[in-house]
């Protein structure tokens, strides 16, 4: 950290940076009319740190969010009001009487007033705005509670009564602000998935005029006919169709493959793949509001609003508890005005069970296991986005993966290595070695570092690269072209080397599977999860991967709305699929399953959407998210147990007028404790303390 | 009984006041980076926090 700060502040036009351990942020203030960009991010570079600048619009999300704060800043002043005003309630229940108990009534009122006005807004603004709607969520019997025990507590402080409420008033606010503000701060690290997908698009394009000048032009403006340049390097804009050049285009935004795809004249290509090798000139097919990367961030928008149907447990539980408790302090309020006709001691009795049954307990219960679940498994290496999540995911039935990038590693690996001659050896890393390809430098990764002199060499955007060794041409790439060399083509998979003049040798490229993707199969499989794969790729390919997982169900060559149509139908047919995947092309899959996993090396987009990241690098991630998911569900039921057990005990001592202040505030902060430090079980660790070595492979600041 | 008359204030002054400071460490942006605060500690030299606001973030 102070080397970073240090080498930034000694950069021209750097007037101090600072380093944000907690957020992995540098902020930088420029001295006089701006620092380059550039410059300090190659500077970073150089000390070995390597960073990547952040949008302005994408903080908005973060710091225009206050509400975080403005719950901070309330628990502090509840805890405040809950200290002092309990301070003075212990006197008055240790026997202050007569005017020393009014005197501290009326300060307790100061103080209550004020606190529970300030703090407890969060509560009234939520009920109130669920009350319009005709709905029932767990803030209506809160702030009703809170209300009505501030109301009889006046009212009994005015008369020079015994009993008030103001510490049950108070402390019911501070703690369910504490479990409020936990909760909140789960969902703030969730964000919208969209940003990452809308950073694809490009916001310039060039033109081909009939003169055959350039010029450029904005996106928006691109009418289908228009002929584009396409530089390599750069995405495309829109969906065109290629009338010139040839170049390898990398479409794992349609397809999830990284393995580029060779493209010449008359190919129709999607908006957002990314041209690799050489400049094409393409003609627009479409505007681009109605281009495939549209169409995908309109997929992805629909598949975010269709989960947001998920009611969490809490507001399930409070449908039903809500309507309950009111009831019964109405029943309690009419049985006690039948039996004594004195109204006033009916309406304390009904406000004081509305006081004990406010449902502190219930609304802790699920925020703070949530948040000690999140805790275990940061530190498993598995980051989490909501809450909810966690109970989606202890409901699922089925896991659907995807392939290439997932459960393979996503860069192929020469395997097996056929047998060669040296010399011929030789060449081919040497050629290997000139190219930037995927597939070439897979190649070229197996073999010994290349010491031969090469002369010539070209490389052939879409077909591959060929040289003169020794004076022999020799050509590395597409079987075809190759071909045109040798004396004949060679069947098999994979790109073909050749000397000319001499048999084509060919290369099988194979996925290597990733760390523990069998091990985390079949450890699902035993827990009756079965398995699915969902990939873009060809059929043979996907077969040839299941089969090594053991896996009975795949789906092939399937495009992101037919990932999106089959996560649907297995909706439709009753299952809870967990979806795992990395690409591009699934990210509106991941937003829109019921719970989606995916790895930190996936697509920015695709982290994004999926509601868990893991950032260990083997899939054994998987089961046990999914095992801790399942551990805090069944602590959260739990909970709801405690908290109906401690309802049964104070609910008939409550109907009964038998609660007084001193018994509501024990009992109260006892169900609170007992709840959290039922909470707090789920850290134990029940088996081997795992590795945490790759658990920081984020790029620090 | 009347020294209660003194001291309530005075207790619930000194509350306002803790309230008061924590109020200003939050706004001072003292809770930002608690991570990087056990660090620095521990580095020698200058170590000032950024000029308040008027910043671009990268």
């Amino acid at each position: 950290m102070a080397s970073i700060e240090h080498a930034l502040a000694k950069l021209p036009g750097v007037a101090s940076a600072r380093a944000n351990l907690t957020l992995c942020r540098i902020t930088v203030t420029p001295a006089w009319g701006g620092a380059a960009l550039d410059t300090i991010l190659a500077e970073l570079n150089r000390i070995g740190h390597p960073a990547t600048r952040i949008d302005e619009a994408d903080l908005s999300g973060e710091t225009s969010d206050g509400t975080a704060q403005a719950l901070l800043r309330a628990v502090a002043v509840a805890g405040f009001g809950a200290m002092n005003v309990m301070l003075l309630s212990v006197a008055v229940w240790s026997g202050a009487g007569g005017a020393t108990r009014e005197t501290f009534h009326l300060i307790s009122a100061l103080i209550a007033l004020p606190v529970v006005a300030y703090a407890g807004r969060f509560f009234f603004v939520s009920a109130w705005g669920a009350l319009r709607t005709g709905r029932m969520n767990m803030d209506v019997p809160i702030a009703l509670a809170i209300t009505l025990a501030l109301a009889l507590s006046l009212f009994e402080t005015a008369h020079g009564g015994q009993e008030v409420f103001f510490d049950a008033a108070v402390t019911l606010t501070f703690f369910l602000l504490i479990g409020r503000y936990l909760d909140h701060r789960m969902r703030d690290r969730a964000r919208s998935a969209m940003t990452g997908l809308a950073r694809l698009a490009v916001r310039e394009a060039l033109e081909v005029a009939p003169s055959g000048a350039l010029r450029p032009v904005a996106v928006e403006a691109i009418v289908p006919g228009m002929v584009l340049r396409i530089p390599a390097g750069e995405r495309l804009p829109v969906d065109a169709r290629i009338v010139a050049g040839a170049s390898d285009l990398d479409r794992a935004l349609v397809t999830g493959e990284s393995r580029p795809v060779a493209v010449a004249a008359g190919f129709e290509v999607e908006a957002g793949a990314l041209n690799l090798t050489g400049p094409v000139d393409a003609v627009a097919l479409r505007p681009v509001s109605e281009s495939f990367l549209a169409q995908m961030m309109g997929m992805l928008a629909t598949a975010e609003a269709g989960r947001g149907r998920y009611v969490r447990i809490a507001d399930r539980a409070a449908r039903l508890y809500a309507p309950l408790i009111h009831l019964l302090a109405l029943v309690t309020f009419a049985g006690w005005l039948a039996a004594t006709g004195d109204w006033q001691r009916a309406a304390f009795v009904a406000i004081s069970v509305l006081i004990v049954t406010c449902p502190c307990a219930l609304a802790l219960a699920v925020p703070v296991a949530h948040v000690v679940a999140a805790g275990r498994l940061m530190a498993e290496g598995v980051l989490m986005k909501d809450g909810s999540a966690l109970e989606r995911l202890a409901g699922i039935d089925r896991v659907v993966w995807d392939k290439t990038g997932t459960l393979t590693t996503g860069t192929p690996a020469l395997a097996p290595l056929p047998a060669m001659e040296t010399a011929t050896e030789a060449a081919l890393a040497a050629l290997a070695a000139r190219s930037a390809h995927p597939a070439a430098r897979a190649i070229a990764a197996r073999l010994p570092a290349p010491n031969l002199a090469l002369e010539d060499v070209a490389e052939r955007p879409g077909f591959g690269v060929e040289g003169l060794i020794g004076g022999r041409r020799a050509r590395l790439g597409r079987s075809s072209w190759v071909a045109e060399i040798t004396t004949g083509l060679t069947e098999g998979d994979g790109p073909a080397f050749a000397f000319e003049g001499e048999a084509m040798l060919r290369l099988p490229l194979s996925e290597s599977l990733r760390n523990g993707a069998v091990e985390a199969v079949s450890a699902l499989a035993r827990r009756g999860l079965s398995s699915e794969i969902l990939s873009g790729d060809a059929a043979s390919a996907v077969a040839r991967i299941a089969a090594r997982l053991d896996i009975a169900e795949t789906r092939h060559e399937l495009t992101p709305a037919s990932k999106i149509a089959r996560l649907d139908a297995l909706r439709d047919a009753g299952h809870r699929a967990l979806m795992v995947g990395d690409g591009l092309n699934d990210t509106a899959a991941l937003a829109a399953a019921h719970v989606s996993m995916s790895p930190a090396s996936a697509s920015e987009a695709g982290r994004a959407a999926a509601d868990f990241v893991f950032l260990r690098d083997d899939l054994e991630a998987v089961p046990l998210t999914w095992k801790i998911a399942k551990r805090t569900a069944k602590i959260v039921r739990q909970n709801f147990g405690l908290a109906i057990l401690y309802n049964c005990i104070a609910v008939p001592l409550a109907t009964a007028g038998l609660v007084t202040p001193l018994i509501a505030a024990i009992a109260m902060s006892a169900s609170s404790i007992a709840v959290v430090a039922n909470s707090l079980r789920l850290n134990r660790r029940e088996t081997r303390p795992s590795a945490r070595d790759s658990t920081l492979q984020e790029v620090p600041a | 009984m009347t020294i209660l008359y003194l001291l309530i204030p005075v207790t619930l002054v000194m509350g306002a006041a803790g309230l008061g400071a924590f109020f200003w460490s939050l706004r001072a942006q003292q809770y930002d980076d608690l991570a990087g605060d056990a660090e620095r500690i521990l580095h020698d030299g200058r170590d000032e926090p950024l000029p308040p606001r008027k910043e671009t973030a990268r």
